[in-house]
């Protein structure tokens, strides 16, 4: 049999939930075993940087990158697993589009201490204590990587290869990856172009089974999913519930709205748009009738009904703010301010 | 298949720190300095935990209702934890009371998370050292390595019963890892009577599993002398802490609702509170050299990182939990908990189990109890009501704990009157635990290396002393959140303005 290619699998700020989606590939699993050596997988396998950092370049045929740069430990192994990969994938929407730790781009670092060593009402910190990247303790020397001020997506720090979307990548994507690979591997087949999206270009609501209202839609009411029973039958949107199916691409089956819950976009945004929440506003535009040049609500109306979205930021870029073209304009607002 | 690998040989260092980074098979990331004093003896040791996210600071802002999907993100491998805490949070912020058939989804739910996780970590993260050994050759110590040595068929079993756990969560939780089902008051889908059918199928299947796991752990670990030897060793592998969890108004233990008891080193009830009392028990220390705060009891106060009465220190997850409950619901999860309480008496011990390794027993009882529930819920008839949504009122201030299959977990939500969230706290089962993590760690590093004399197989023992407790620390580095008063333009993809949009 041939050498088995390498595989590495990392998590930089990320929740594990895509080492686990790894694992949900089941009885797959055993087909990577048969052409794959893992070479490093923290959750799960013993090596260690070290270890790593000592292969030559490009030894490792596929590191899959999950999680999203928030500190200098991840862009640090970010580096070294892209110098040691001839193939490097974001795997998962934080390292994507900087997923829901990206949210943190609303705030800073000195914030974010503040919250969570002073603030918060367990906290027990007289002094204010904080972590610190160098410490000198009666023994020696410690260090930790440093908390940066914002969360960074994976190609912000280094050249990605492919993009799998998802929060995680759903069981369907993940084979489609393993098997292009090993058909590289034991074949030669072409890898797909550099840059490519690993998903489907459609949106959501394309793959979505609910029943839209096809004429005439309109939202009269803003709803949040608590305050009314919606019916498992019709678009969620049509019944006032903000689902951002229309902007958000297609690929996990459509889970959330098959569950009676609406779509917060954990796929990102669809191939022709870059920003996530923009993209939703101008689909909920038509639907409030406000592109129509016939419109029948008022100016006036339209704003209120957008005020009922209590919170535009966590509806609309639950998993995309690191990409969204929002980051800038908070970051300029920021400037101004200070 | 050849005996496992227990001990290597060591070599002498000169060095003054040794570093293990990053430590491995845990979820989450950690780093192990551990200092050597002249003679070449422990002279301290640390378990860092290199991150930080702030979910405390970036959950500010947003829509309470959203927190239960947010805060999955927490942790992809107990969603499910967060998301059951924080829709209780929500029931308790809402004063919404949820329904009998919620209610029952929402525990059946659990017991499927519960189920893929004990699994998960029994097999894939603390198996290889059992079945192959601590000091087996460190590319062959995981999950694969176990496979190999236990044959496939018994690893295409492990799959396939954590894969049932996992597809429990999704019928009734929408999604496996991430479920999106949880409203305050209830739960956002009915299931029809073939996905119970379905489910309570795969429940049978996995008791089944339960009783396998048992046996197992029996044949491989408690059989071995050698390993008895590692799991007795008390200088490496013994704490006296005190110990939280979850129990029923019988002290049994449960994982989904109930009041949380704390015991002492002699195990003696110190307090049972309610989840809306956790501020008068628990507070968190901060440490300068790691990102993740210190839980400790608040009437004991905090010592450092020393064991007993005097240290603050308390233990949950497994092996709390079956220090501070009086059995289980359920009949073999009740008989082997009885079968440990026999061995540990034998072994003349009275009072709560303080043998760190003893985790690992308690998580497989854990998995027995976990799939025996799964069953009773599944097998009841009812759970396909259409009865699934409880009244709700003007949402305020509310707590939500569960058990997580790591051990206690907090959720703390304020809102205002529109629904948005304006302050939150989060205490999650590894953090918990992290003060007695870095105890064991120091113990256990002092206790194996002398001399100078260190080996791979002598370091991964010293990892053996963090692993049983499973931690995660993916939930414990949760700490950021969102901007309290935002205004932001939102701009098409080509920068003309849409909209102003503002959260305050
Ligand atoms: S993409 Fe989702 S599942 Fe993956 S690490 Fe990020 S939060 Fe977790
Ligand atoms: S808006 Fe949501 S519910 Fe409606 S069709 Fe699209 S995905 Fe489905
Ligand atoms: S429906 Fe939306 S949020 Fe839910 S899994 Fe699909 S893309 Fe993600
Ligand atoms: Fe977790």
């Amino acid at each position: 049999m041939a050498d088995k290619i390498k595989i590495a699998q990392y998590w930089g700020a990320g929740c594990g939930g895509c080492d686990v989606a790894l694992l949900d590939i089941d009885a797959k699993i055993l087909d990577v075993h048969a052409i794959a050596e893992v070479v490093f997988w923290p959750i799960g396998f013993d090596g260690k940087l070290s270890e790593i950092e000592a292969m030559p370049d490009k030894s490792i045929t596929v590191s899959f990158y999950n999680g999203a740069i928030r500190n200098s430990e991840n862009e640090h192994v970010a580096k070294v697993l892209r110098e040691k990969s001839a193939v490097m994938i974001a795997f998962g929407s934080c390292a994507c589009f900087g997923g829901t730790p990206g949210l943190a781009n609303v705030t800073n670092k000195k914030e974010v201490f503040q919250t969570v060593y002073k603030d918060t009402a367990s906290t027990d910190n007289p002094d204010f204590v904080t972590p610190q990247t160098q410490l000198k303790v009666p023994e020696g020397e410690l260090d930790l990587p440093e908390f940066y001020d914002s969360v960074k997506t994976l190609d912000e720090v280094v050249d990605v290869d492919y993009f799998m979307p998802g929060c995680p990548p759903t069981v369907n994507l993940i084979a489609l990856a393993v098997d292009a690979v090993a058909k590289h591997v034991t074949e030669g087949a072409d890898l797909p172009p550099k840059g490519a999206v690993i998903a489907s270009d459609k949106t959501l609501c394309d793959e979505c089974d609910r029943e839209r209202v096809e004429t005439g839609r309109r939202i009269e009411k803003i709803y949040q999913s608590y305050e009314i029973k919606a019916d498992p039958k019709k678009c969620l949107l049509d019944q006032g519930i903000i689902c951002i199916g229309p902007a958000t691409r297609a690929g996990c089956g459509s889970m959330c709205p098959k569950a009676n819950m609406p779509c917060r976009g954990c796929m990102g945004p669809t191939k022709a748009v870059m920003d996530h929440g923009g993209s939703m506003l101008s689909a909920l535009s038509s639907l409030l009738n406000i592109t129509d040049s016939e419109s029948k609500l008022s100016e006036e109306q339209i704003m209120e009904l957008m005020m009922q979205v209590k919170d535009p930021l966590g509806t609309f870029y639950a998993f995309t703010l690191p990409k969204s073209l929002l980051k800038r304009t908070v970051t300029e607002k920021r400037k101004r301010k200070g | 298949m050849s005996g496992p690998i227990i001990n290597d040989t060591p070599t002498k260092t000169t060095e003054k720190k040794i570093t293990i980074d990053p430590i491995t098979r845990l979820e989450g990331h950690g780093k192990i300095e551990i200092f050597l004093n002249d003679e070449g003896n422990v002279a301290n040791a640390y378990l860092q935990v290199p991150e930080l996210r702030g979910f405390e600071r970036f959950c500010i802002g947003r829509h309470v209702q959203e927190l239960p999907v947010l805060t999955n993100r927490l942790c992809g491998v107990c969603p499910a934890a967060h998301h059951i805490a924080s829709t209780k949070a929500l029931d308790a912020v809402f004063d919404a009371k949820p329904t009998e058939t919620a209610k029952k989804l929402r525990e059946l739910f659990y017991m499927g998370q519960y189920t893929h996780s004990h699994i998960a970590h029994f097999y894939a993260l603390a198996a290889p050292d059992f079945v192959l050994g601590p000091s087996a050759p460190s590319n062959k110590r995981n999950v694969l390595g176990v496979v190999d040595a236990v044959g496939v068929d018994i690893g295409a079993e492990v799959i396939k019963h954590r894969s049932y756990g996992q597809k429990v969560q999704e019928i009734v939780g929408g999604r496996a890892t991430h479920p999106c089902f949880g409203l305050p008051g209830g739960v956002s889908k009915q299931i029809s009577e073939e996905e119970r059918a379905q489910m309570e199928e795969m429940a049978k299947s996995c008791v089944e599993f339960g009783k396998f796991t048992i046996k197992l752990l029996h044949d491989v670990v408690l059989a071995n002398q050698d390993y008895m030897g590692l799991v007795l060793n008390q200088d490496a592998y013994y704490l006296e802490t005190y110990y939280m969890g979850m129990v029923d108004s019988d002290n049994k233990t449960n994982f989904y609702d109930g009041d949380i008891r704390v015991v002492d080193q002699e195990g003696k009830e110190v307090v049972k509170y309610k989840p809306s009392e956790y501020l008068d028990v628990i507070a968190e220390h901060v440490e300068p050299w790691t990102y993740m705060k210190m839980p400790f009891l608040k009437q004991v106060g905090w010592t450092g990182f020393t064991a007993g009465p005097s240290s603050g220190i308390y233990r949950v997850g497994p092996l709390g939990r079956i220090n501070v409950c009086e059995g289980y619901t359920t009949p073999l999860a009740q008989a082997e908990y009885e079968a440990l309480a026999k061995t540990v008496k034998d072994l003349g011990v009275t009072g709560p189990v303080h043998h760190t390794l003893a985790f690992h027993w308690a998580r497989v009882i854990e998995l027995q109890y976990a799939t025996e529930r799964m069953l009773e819920l599944a097998s009841d008839k009812s759970i396909t009501s259409d009865d699934i949504r409880g009244e709700v009122n003007e949402p305020t201030e509310g707590v939500g704990i569960c058990e997580a299959p790591r051990g206690t977990l907090i959720h703390h939500y304020a809102s205002d009157k529109d629904g948005l969230c304006t302050k939150i706290n989060m205490i999650v089962a590894t953090t918990n635990n992290y003060a007695a993590i870095n105890t064991s760690v120091i113990q256990a590093a002092k206790a194996l290396i002398k001399n100078g004399e260190v080996s791979p197989g002598l370091l991964n023992k010293v990892e053996m002393a963090f692993r049983c407790y499973d931690p995660c620390n993916s939930c414990g580095t949760h700490a950021l959140n969102g901007s309290p008063a935002l205004e932001v333009n939102v701009r098409r993809a080509d920068g003309s303005k849409l909209d102003t949009l503002r959260n305050f």
